[in-house]
């Protein structure tokens, strides 16, 4: 088991590991910035995070769509305090669900942002597009908001 | 075989909240358990139905009938959903002893999270330790802390039902209005060297206080001590030779709970279980005096209430405002022993939620409700902002 290799300077971040069926093709596009997502061949529905089976039927025939990386924030939180040695340098950072417009909820980073700037547009409601940030072998995919 | 009625008859709670490494988990479980059976009037013996979510020591169902030396068991359960193990514990307990798969059934906890210096709130490991799995592999990299994910919740919930701050921070200056009236809260507050020490506090206090991830602030959180304890449950025929006045499970319900796409996170499963142990017991929240709500985070009491329906969504101010939800004031008291948020919170605090409306209905409690007959005890496991369990258990007496 190893995680993906983080080739860039910056403090070491946690980052997904494999082998892991379910979520390599993920993250495997994002070396290509593409923002993948499920949907069901038999019934349409959308299946994310991903699996190998559909949650909306039985069927276990799944294919990968491809998201334009636009949504909107359905809730954020400001993180003050993380003692997790990854995430020390980080504070204050911002953690959010987005709404992506194909229909999935993605747990992310809202990033480029001053929390405590009141003209910041960090609010939920708010507009975003996917912003990639680079660790490596893998695009971690953040959200910036629109302007 | 008809069925039978089921009761808590013998109680513990491990009194130490800072063991400096003397004790292990499995010490806090033992230990309460030997208590919980003296205080019952029962021994190892009786016990035929063991319930243990793995807290001291991994597949509890081998390892623990051997530490405990348990040798006649006829139902072991390892029912895992984080700090509301022991209420959906309860409900499957009800089930085996009121048909008559068992008779007497065993329910600990232990964790020595203070000693350890664990940082549950604030650091941000889930599943990393594991085997990588889809959930790991999409949420880790993330770094959200256990507090940012109930922010999360909240704020989603305040921007929705209109909830503020104040009125959160209410819930905290309940828990420790009650938690000075506690011998041992008022023990562990010092030891663990609380904020403000074993005295009330006040709202601004609360509001002005740290703010750990938007909008939770430090006193929002519940504290991190060691802890446990042990509750015995039993059948009718077997509570009535018990030293202690039988305290009956007169309904439970259990539900679990994720984020979905596109749907309402706010609303939660206590919507479910809550029904289901009212329905049972024939009750309604009106009628209950004594409400042990799962207080790991203030936003996880109020959103608690409204769900399970004391109040309307987005209603819960006006419970909690001065003071309503006190024991010394008319009408339905909450987290009479201090809580999670000012008596202690090893991690799972479900057990205290039983213990606690045990002493309520036994007429044993510090902050004792005149004449209280009804409780529920109602755990939330896991994380309202990812994936949770909530258990709800309504309890009565004689």
């Amino acid at each position: 088991m190893t995680y993906a290799a983080d080739t860039t300077d910056e403090p070491r971040r946690v980052l997904p590991r494999f082998p892991e069926l379910d979520t390599e093709p993920f993250w495997e596009a994002t070396k290509e910035r593409e923002l993948r997502y499920q949907v069901c061949d038999a019934c349409a529905g959308v299946v994310f995070y991903p699996r190998a089976h559909c949650i909306h039927c039985t069927s276990t025939e799944l294919s990968w769509r491809t998201s334009a990386g636009k949504g909107t924030i359905y809730t954020f939180s400001v993180v003050r305090r993380s003692l997790h040695p990854s995430f020390l340098d980080l504070v204050p950072y911002v953690v959010s669900w987005v709404d992506v417009d194909e229909g999935f909820r993605l747990m992310t980073h809202i990033v480029d942002v001053d929390p405590d700037d009141p003209g910041s547009g960090l609010e939920i409601g708010a507009r975003v597009t996917v912003e990639w940030i680079d660790r490596g072998e893998v695009n971690l995919p953040g959200f910036r908001i629109d302007r | 075989m008809p069925a039978s009625r089921v009761a808590i008859v013998g109680i513990h709670e491990y009194p130490s909240r800072h063991t400096h490494g003397a004790a292990t988990a499995l010490h806090i479980k033992s230990h309460s358990a030997a208590r919980a059976l003296e205080d019952a009037g029962l021994t190892w013996k009786d016990i035929d139905a063991l319930y243990d979510d793995g807290d001291g020591i991994l597949w509890p169902g081998l390892h623990m009938p051997e530490y405990f030396g348990l040798d006649e068991l006829k139902v072991v359960d390892t029912t895992t959903v984080g700090g509301s193990s022991f209420e959906f514990q309860v409900a499957h307990a009800l089930r085996a002893l009121s048909t008559g798969a068992a008779t007497v059934a065993l329910l600990t906890y232990g964790a020595v999270a203070k000693s350890s210096a664990s940082d549950i709130g604030t650091g941000a490991r889930y599943s990393e330790l594991g085997p990588p799995n889809p959930i790991s592999n999409m949420e880790d990299c993330w770094g959200t802390t256990l507090v940012a994910d109930y922010a999360q919740f909240a704020r989603r919930y305040m921007y929705q039902h209109g909830t503020t701050s104040e009125q959160l921070a209410e819930i905290a200056v309940t828990a420790r209005h009650h938690a000075v009236r506690n011998p041992d809260a008022v023990q562990a507050i010092e030891d663990l060297g609380l904020r403000h020490g074993p005295n009330e506090i006040t709202d601004d206090q609360v509001l002005s206080s740290t703010m750990i991830a938007d909008p939770l602030h430090h006193l929002d959180c519940c504290i991190i001590s060691d802890g446990g304890g042990a509750v015995i449950l039993a059948t009718e025929e077997v509570a009535r030779g018990c030293r202690t006045d039988p305290v009956w499970v007169l309904g439970a319900g259990e539900a679990t709970g994720h984020r979905t796409n596109g749907a309402d996170l706010t609303v939660t499963a206590a919507t479910r279980s809550g029904p289901a142990a009212f329905g049972q017991a024939g009750v309604t929240p009106a009628d209950i005096d004594v409400a042990m709500v799962y207080d790991s985070f203030t936003i996880a009491v109020m959103s608690a209430l409204e769900d399970l329906g004391f109040c309307a969504k987005g209603e819960g101010g006006s419970l909690v405002e001065e003071g309503g939800l006190n024991f010394d004031t008319p009408g339905l008291a909450l987290n009479t022993d201090g809580g999670g948020l000012s008596s202690n919170h090893p991690g799972q605090r479900g057990i205290f939620l039983l213990i606690e409306a045990t002493r309520q209905l036994r007429g044993q409690s510090t902050a004792q409700v005149p004449d209280a007959r009804l409780a529920i005890a109602h755990g939330t496991g896991g994380t309202l902002n990812r994936r949770y369990a909530s258990g709800t258990v309504v309890l009565g007496r004689d």
